[in-house]
This record gives structure tokens, sequence and C-alpha cells, in this order.
């Protein structure tokens, strides 16, 4: 049984579980703990779904089909540019520790002080119609939930009164649990967290209270998407709104509008402001943002449609609110912890809206609206106060209950005419309003305080005019005559057809007239009227945010005299004196002093710093103002601030281009190197190959000079040993020339001068050649010769001379180093994967194996040089492989110690160099 | 830097797809009373390609550095 007791203690439960949790993630925040994630920043900006949401769109989907939707996927295609916009405006905000909507506006143009006050007084007389909103949402479900099992719509039961007190009830009830979450203590840096985690706990909440009335409506007392459609489309009017566009609710036009509004009001709402912006802790969580809150929007929407269609075949005789189907459907179904569920998804839905929204709008009004009133006022000598946090809390705690009772005061006057979302986006075309301030005002610097003035006076006098004044009318607050035949009687006059513009629902007809007016006047008066040196400066940092460097560009802007003790009584004023400690203590240690520390001088950046930590409790404006009394400020003129700019912007470019400069610088440096290093390495090669060069060539020389020497100095030498020593010379002589030889061809080969005559080679007619050619060579040495040939042999590219020096070489090596008395040479030819493969083995001593890279280089000889008489110049091998590797093959050779060694190359078939 | 600049480049398309998908004449082509198993066309194309332009802007995303 649903008694009201009952109810009411779960609400009042939840609304207590809230509170622990939004205490706990405080207390962990004030640890140095904050629970700060990206998934909880993306469920915290749900808190744009509303009771709107949760109530509103099945009522809007059972009237025109999908014409709940632009409101979400408005959002959807916003978000797709929050990399560009969102992403400056965190910025900026950070910079300039930006509070609320209208401190960001007040700030871009030149910290107006009255700039901020209109921008409040427009969010929050645009609002109340939002408020009221969601206490007739709560009002109405719990009136509809204490009746049950019975369903009885509030306003056959006559019982209008008692409704309107149980929603006054809700409204106090709200503003003590928004005072509770909001206004705890002063924090310089206007964070929540607490706040932050309990809405994302409502998100998850009401998400989840949502889907499971679709389930259980689809597949519940439905057999799925498919039974409930077939149902539907068995009734004309409901197989209309399957495919409503073009027809109802405006038609494209309003679709398209609705689009518009929806994607200016997920920037420009307070209280999404306040989640996006003032409440995020790192840049870095949009990058899940960005795709997790579309998908939450589009979860929550999937079974709008299904609702809307099953409360419409359920109550056909239209005597339940459609506003009502999520919480009697399953009433009607007598599911009644399903309905006390539904009833706690509407109550996270609603509170978490208000609660967010009136911290929001109270911290303007505080800041924006009343503290730069009350500084001006010299009476109140509020400059001599010593402390004035109790103030500043006290404001914020009235403007809370303030704006609560002036949204049951909207419910009461006006809040029966329309449905939820009809409601809800009069509140949507307010915001729209901040649109062409803010934006121009971070991508055109030449946007001005009175352009924007002029724009946001001209759409909010519109938006009154067509949109909340026929909603008073509709009420019975004014003649409806004023709507019908227009005031005075002026036809063109009609606040719903203005100038006669007809055709289209109120929403698109209002947005086109004051978005006309709005641009009109920011851009036309912008144009006309030159801007003061505060607006040009605060226009450049804002529009220029990602182009500052160092850490304080506002500083630059500031011309005076200040002294360390009047800052810090200022800051401590607001703040109490074991923050002020802080901060300055803080700034001092940055600059390697002690705090307190007579060295520390109030120059423009500890005044500036004082000014931006200010703002962040009081905003722009009136931290401005506090600033300016304690301090004696020259004023900057124009020219002077356009000089530092263009001085700032000049320097920017040099830096940039110096920077761009010695980045060149240093890659041409790194290739010197490089290029150095390889000189080096050539030369030190060059430096090895001459001397080894001149040391080969002087061996053969020494021995032939010592022999001449001999013949020459002793004439008397013997006929058999002058000719043996005549043989001595010729042999080494040769040798020299051989050297010779060989040294130039690789001279030749490394240069890369050779030429090379190609033509198709029969290696097989090589090897035979050659061992023709030392026939004489083996006899004299006994040496016994087997060559494996195939029959016959593929040919391959080369050049002919050379490949006999190859082969020519390996044999004469195979016969200097075979055994001496049983010497035996094995020459084999075969084909195989693609090359021909020449092994020329021999049964010598063999190549130890760290020898087997070694003999290829150049001048290796085997075997100790000292010792050993040298068996010929080290080159051949070197020669041998470069040819061999020019044509694409590969030379190696397998052996061991006291086992002969194998020498084998390959040649590529039907390829060449 | 101009990974940056590029990354935004690709939001900005995004958002012009979605701007495309979403209207006046595209939407008109699914503006018609039938289903596909079961579920209005228009109902059914709306959801899937907005599905589709969450899991295009998730993709974009992640193309950091």
């Amino acid at each position: 049984m649903l008694h009201g007791t009952v109810i009411i203690l779960v609400s009042f439960g939840y609304l207590g579980l809230l509170f622990a949790i939004a205490y706990y993630a405080d207390q962990r925040a004030d640890a140095g703990r904050p629970v700060a994630s990206p998934y909880i920043y993306s469920l915290s900006l749900a808190v744009y779904a509303t009771a709107w949401t949760f109530y509103g769109s099945v009522g809007r989907a059972a009237s025109d089909g999908i014409g709940f939707l632009p409101i979400y996927i408005g959002p959807t295609l916003m978000i797709a540019l929050w990399w560009i916009v969102m992403r400056k405006i965190l910025r900026i905000s950070k910079a300039n520790r930006i509070t609320s909507l209208a401190d960001f506006i007040a700030s871009r143009y030149g910290k107006s002080a009255l700039l901020g006050g209109l921008v409040t007084v427009i969010a929050i007389i645009g609002i109340l119609p939002y408020i009221s909103l969601q206490l007739k949402a709560i009002s109405t479900s719990f009136t509809i939930l204490v009746q049950y099992p019975e369903i009885i719509m509030p306003s056959e039961a006559g019982d209008a009164p008692i409704r309107q007190d149980t929603a006054l009830w809700v409204a106090l009830i709200l503003a003590a649990f928004t005072i509770a979450f909001g206004t705890r203590h002063l924090d310089a840096a206007e964070h929540h967290p607490g706040l932050v985690a309990a809405i994302a706990l409502e998100s998850l909440v009401k998400l989840l209270a949502f889907l499971a009335v679709g389930l259980f409506v689809t597949f519940g007392i439905y057999d799925g998407f498919g039974d409930l459609t077939a149902r539907a489309a068995a009734e004309p009017k409901l197989r209309e709104m399957m495919a409503p566009l073009g027809g109802v609710a405006g038609g494209y036009s309003g679709w398209v509008w609705l689009t518009i509004l929806s994607m200016l009001a997920i920037m420009f709402l307070p209280r999404q402001f306040q989640v996006a912006v003032i409440e995020n802790v790192d840049e870095r969580h949009l990058n899940k943002a960005i795709w997790l809150f579309p998908l939450y929007m589009l979860a929550i929407n999937v079974f709008v449609l299904p609702i809307a269609f099953g409360g419409l075949l359920r109550f056909p005789d239209g005597s339940v609110d459609a506003d009502t189907f999520v919480l009697t459907l399953p009433m009607a179904e007598k599911q009644e912890l399903l309905a006390l569920l539904v009833f706690i998804g509407g109550l996270s839905a609603a509170t978490g809206m208000v609660i967010v929204e009136t911290i929001a709008l109270s911290t303007m009004a505080c800041n924006d609206l009343v503290m730069p009133v009350l500084l001006r006022l010299r009476r109140l000598r509020l400059n001599q106060r010593h402390d004035l946090t109790g103030l500043l809390i006290g404001i914020r705690r009235g403007a809370i209950v303030l704006i609560l009772l002036l949204g049951y005061l909207y419910f009461k006057l006006a809040g029966e005419a329309y449905a939820l979302v009809s409601i809800g986006l009069i509140s949507f075309a307010a915001v729209a309003q901040f649109a062409p301030a803010i934006l121009g005002g971070i991508f055109w610097k030449g946007g001005t305080r009175l352009g924007a003035l002029a724009g946001l006076a001209a759409g909010f006098a519109v938006w009154t005019y067509a949109l909340l004044l026929p909603a008073l009318a509709r009420s019975g607050w004014l003649p409806l005559s004023f709507l019908e035949q227009g005031p005075f009687g002026i036809e063109l006059l009609k606040p719903q057809q203005l100038f006669g513009l007809a055709g289209m629902d109120q929403i698109t007809h209002a947005m086109i007239w004051s978005m006309v007016a709005n641009v009109g006047a920011y851009v036309g008066v912008s144009l006309w009227v030159s801007p003061s040196a505060a607006e040009h400066r605060q226009a450049s940092l804002f529009v220029d945010v990602f182009r500052q460097s160092g850490e304080t560009p506002g500083a630059r802007f500031w011309r005076g005299t200040a002294s360390v003790p009047d800052l810090y009584s200022l800051y401590a004023r607001f703040l109490g004196s074991a923050a002020a400690d802080s901060v300055f203590g803080e700034y001092a240690r940055v600059r390697g002093l002690g705090w307190p520390d007579d060295r520390l001088i109030a120059d423009a950046e500890l005044v500036h710093h004082v000014e931006v930590q200010l703002a962040g409790v009081i905003g722009a404006a009136s931290a401005r103002i506090m600033v300016a009394s304690v301090v004696k400020e020259e004023a900057l003129t124009i020219d002077e601030v356009r000089e530092i700019l263009d001085e700032a912007s000049q320097v920017v470019v040099y830096s940039h281009r110096l920077e761009q400069k010695s980045s060149e610088l240093e890659a041409a440096t790194a290739e010197l190197r490089a290029a150095n290093e390889r000189l080096k390495e050539l030369d030190q090669l060059k430096d090895d190959f001459v001397s080894t060069v001149t040391h080969e060539l002087r061996t053969p020389l020494t021995s032939i000079r010592a022999f001449i020497e001999i013949l020459l100095d002793d004439p008397e030498v013997e006929p058999e040993q002058r000719k043996e020593f005549l043989g001595i010379i010729a042999k080494e002589a040769e040798r020299l020339t051989r050297l010779i030889n060989q040294v130039l061809d690789l001279a030749k080969l490394e240069s890369g001068k050779t030429e090379w005559i190609e033509s198709r080679v029969d290696m097989k007619e090589v090897i035979s050649d050659t061992l023709a050619a030392m026939g004489q060579v083996f006899k004299e040495k006994n040496i016994e010769v087997e060559a494996q040939l195939p029959e016959e042999a593929t040919p391959v590219t080369a050049d002919l001379d050379r490949m006999i020096q190859v082969m020519l070489n390996l044999v004469s090596n195979a016969v200097k180093f075979c055994d001496r008395t049983h010497g035996r040479i094995g020459i084999a030819l075969a084909e195989r994967d693609g090359c021909l493969r020449i092994d020329v083995r021999d049964n010598g001593q063999g190549v130890s194996a760290e020898e087997h890279e070694a003999i290829f280089s150049k001048f290796h000889q085997v075997g100790d040089t000292l010792t050993d008489k040298p068996h010929g110049t080290g080159l051949g091998l070197h020669i041998s492989r470069r040819i061999v590797e020019h044509f694409g093959g590969r030379m190696w050779v397998e052996s061991s110690l006291g086992r002969g060694a194998c020498f084998s190359f390959t040649l590529p078939i039907g390829a060449g160099s | 830097m101009s990974r940056i600049e590029s990354k935004g480049q690709r939001f900005v398309a995004l958002c012009m797809l979605g701007t495309l998908l979403f209207n006046y004449p595209v939407l008109a082509l699914f503006n018609v009373s039938r289903t596909i198993l079961g579920v209005p066309v228009l109902y059914a194309y709306i959801f899937i390609a907005w599905l589709a332009l969450i899991g295009l802007m998730a993709l974009v995303t992640q193309s950091r550095d």
C-alpha cells in the first residue's frame, strides 16, 4: 500500500542518501583525494535531462511522435563542436576564475557590472518557468501516486489548492537542500565536488528508472516493439504519428528551430554552464564526455515512443494526461514498487535540475547583481568591514530561497496553461539570447560592451513580448484580446504573429524575431561604437586565450601603486585570514620568498593575482571594484592598451619565428654532424688503406732491392746462384705487378668507375676454361681435380672476364692451400632456388671459424704474416666477393681447421645488375 | 598543433554530417508510415544514425597525438 507517509519517507531517505554522498565526496576533496573522473563529469552533464525529459518527452511524443527528439539531437550536434568551443571556454574560465555565466559575459566585455546584472536578470526571469516545471512535475506525480491504486488526474480531483500547497512545500524543502548542498562554505575555486557526485548519482537513478518503465511497458505489458507498433498501427490516429514530419508541430522548420534552440541551451543554460565549465576540474574529461553524454541522451530516449504508444492504447479516452504516462502505466498494472521507483526517478530528475540551477543563479545574483550594488553604496562602508564571508553566504542563501519562491509563483500564475515541454521551451528561448554575446565574445574581438548590452536587451524584450506575456495571458492574467487582436487592436503587433509572420509554432516565431533583434543590435552597435581600453584588453585575453604564454598575461595591463598589507587585508575580508595567508604564502614561495616577507612588492603581478583570486569568489566585476578601492591606479588609454597588445603579439610572432629558425638550424647541424662523422670514417679508411698498400708494396720491393744489391756488390757470385737470385727477383716483381693491378682494380671497384661488360655467361664454360688454363699447375703440383658439372647450365647475366677472374682466384687459392703431398680440389656447379651455386673445395688446413669473415676483408692474410711467407696479395677474395655481389650474388666460406675449406658463391639466374 | 587542428576539423565535419542526417531532405526520405522489423522506419533510422554519429565522435576523440 502506497501511503502518503511511505512516499514521503522514501523521498526523504533518498535525498538524505544523496546528501551523505555529497558530504563524503566533499570530505575526500578536502583531504586532497577528490573523486573526480570523466565518468562522473559525463553523468553530471546529464543534469540536462530534467522532469521535462522524464515525464514531458512522453507527453510530447503522444501528441506528435518524434517531435521530442530535436531536444537531444541538437546537443549531440553541439557537442561535436565542443572540442573547439567548450575547450576555449574552459581555458578562458580557468585563466580568469570565472564563477558563472553572467561573470563570463561581464568579464569579457570589460568587467562590466551593468552587463553582469542584465545577464543575471535575464537568466533568473528566463529560468523561472523551467523551475516551476520541476515543481509542477514533483507535486503532480506525488498527488497521483498518493491516489494509488486509483488513477485520478489532479485537475479532475478538484484539489488544485492542495496540490499547489504541495508545490510550495516542495519548493521550500528543495531550498533547504540546495542551501545545504551548495552554500555550506565559501570556496575560492567555486567547486562543489560533493554536489557533482550527488548529481551524477541522480543521473544514474533517473536513467535506470526510465529504462525500467520502458522495458516493463514494451516487454511486460506488450510483446516487444513489434507487437506494440502493430497495435498502434491499427489506430488511425497513432498511425499518423509514425511519419509525423511535414504535417504537425511546425513540420520541418519547427524541427530545425528546436534543434538550434537545444544546441544553444546545452551551452548556455546556467546549470549546464555550471556543471560543464565551473565544476570541471580537468580539461581532458571532455574526451570521454563528448561521446558518453550523447550516448546517455540516446539511452534515455529509446523507450519514449513505446511508452507513449502504450499509454495511448491503455487510456484511449484521453482521461489521463500523457505527461503522466510514465507513472500511470505501472500504476494501472498494479506495479507498486515500479511506480515508486518511477517517482524517485522523476524526483532525481527534478531535484538535480533545481539544485544546480538555483546554485548557479544564486552565485550570479550574489556576484553580479547584489555585491556590485552593495559595494558601490558608500553608506554601508563595506570597505571597512573585516569579514565579509558571512555576508556573501547570506546573500546566496537568500537568493536560493527567493528564486524557488519565484518559481512557485510562476507555477501558480501560469503553470496550468501549458504542457511540460512547452514551459521548458520558453526557458530555452530565454537562455538562447546569451549565444551572440558569448560566442561572438570568444571568437570576435570586435564585440563591445554596448553591443552586448543592446543585443541582450533587444533579444530579451522580444522574448518577453512574444513568449512570456502570451503565457501569462493564457493563464488569465492578461486579457486574451491582447493575443487575439494585438495590443490596442493593432494586428501587426500580435505577440504570436509579430509583423504578420504567421504559420509557425510560437517558439519558432519567437526565436526568429528575438535572434534578428539580438544579433542585429549586438553586431550593429559593436561596429558603431568603439570599445574602451578595458574592453579592448579583455577581448584580446578571451579571443587569444590559446596564444597566451606566461602565467599572468593580464598583469601587463596594470599600472599604479599598491601596498601588500592593503591587498592582504582586502583578501582576508572576503575569505578569512587563513585563506589569505595560504594564497600570499604560495605566491611568495613561487618567487623564492617567505611569508610574511618585507621584500614582497605589490607590483602589477601581485595586484592582478589578488584580483583574479578574488574574482573566483565574488565575480570579476565586484573584484574589480574592490581592488580599485585599495590601490591607486593610473588608467591606461586605449592607445596604450593597443600598444601593449601589438607588442605582445609581435613578441609572439618573433618567438614563433625564432623557434622555427632554431629548429631548422638544429636539423641542419645534425645533418652536418652526420656528414662529418662519415667523412672522418672515410678518411680513416683511406689512411689505413694507404698504409697497408705501402706496407704490402714494400715487402717485394725490399727483397728485390736486397738481391739486386748482392748482385751489384759482388760480381763474383756463382752463375747458378745468380740465376736463382734473378728468378726470385722476377717472381717478386711479378707479385708487385699483380699487387698494383689489384690495387688499381679495387680502387676502381670502390669508386664505382669499373666498366662492366654484361652478357649471357655460361658458368659451365667458365669453369672448364679455368680448369684448362690451370691444367699445367695441377700437373706440376700433383693435384687431383674433380669437377661435378651438370649437362647444361642456365646462362646468367654477368661480365665474362670478371667471372673468369673470380674462378681463377678461387681455384688458385685452392691450389695454394691444399695438401702439399696429396692435394685434392673439388669443383661443383648446381642450380637451386633460382640461383647458380659454385663450390670450390680443397683439402688443406682449413680456415678457423673466427676467420670466416675476416678473410674477405682487404689485405687479410691467413696465418701469421710476420713468420709465414705471404701467399698472395690479400686482395683476391675481397675483389671476388665484390664482383659477385655486384651481380646480386653472395660469397662465403664453410670450413673448420684441419678439414679443408669450401668457398662458395651464388649468382641469381635471369637477373643482372 | 596541427594534430589538434585536424582533430577540430574532424569534429566540425561530424557536426555537418549530423546536420545533414537529421534534417530535410534526408529526414523526409524516411518519413513514411511503414515499419522495419516491427519498428517505425523513421524511428529506427533516427536512432541508428544517432548511434553511428556518437560512435564516430568517440572514434575522433581517440585519434590524438
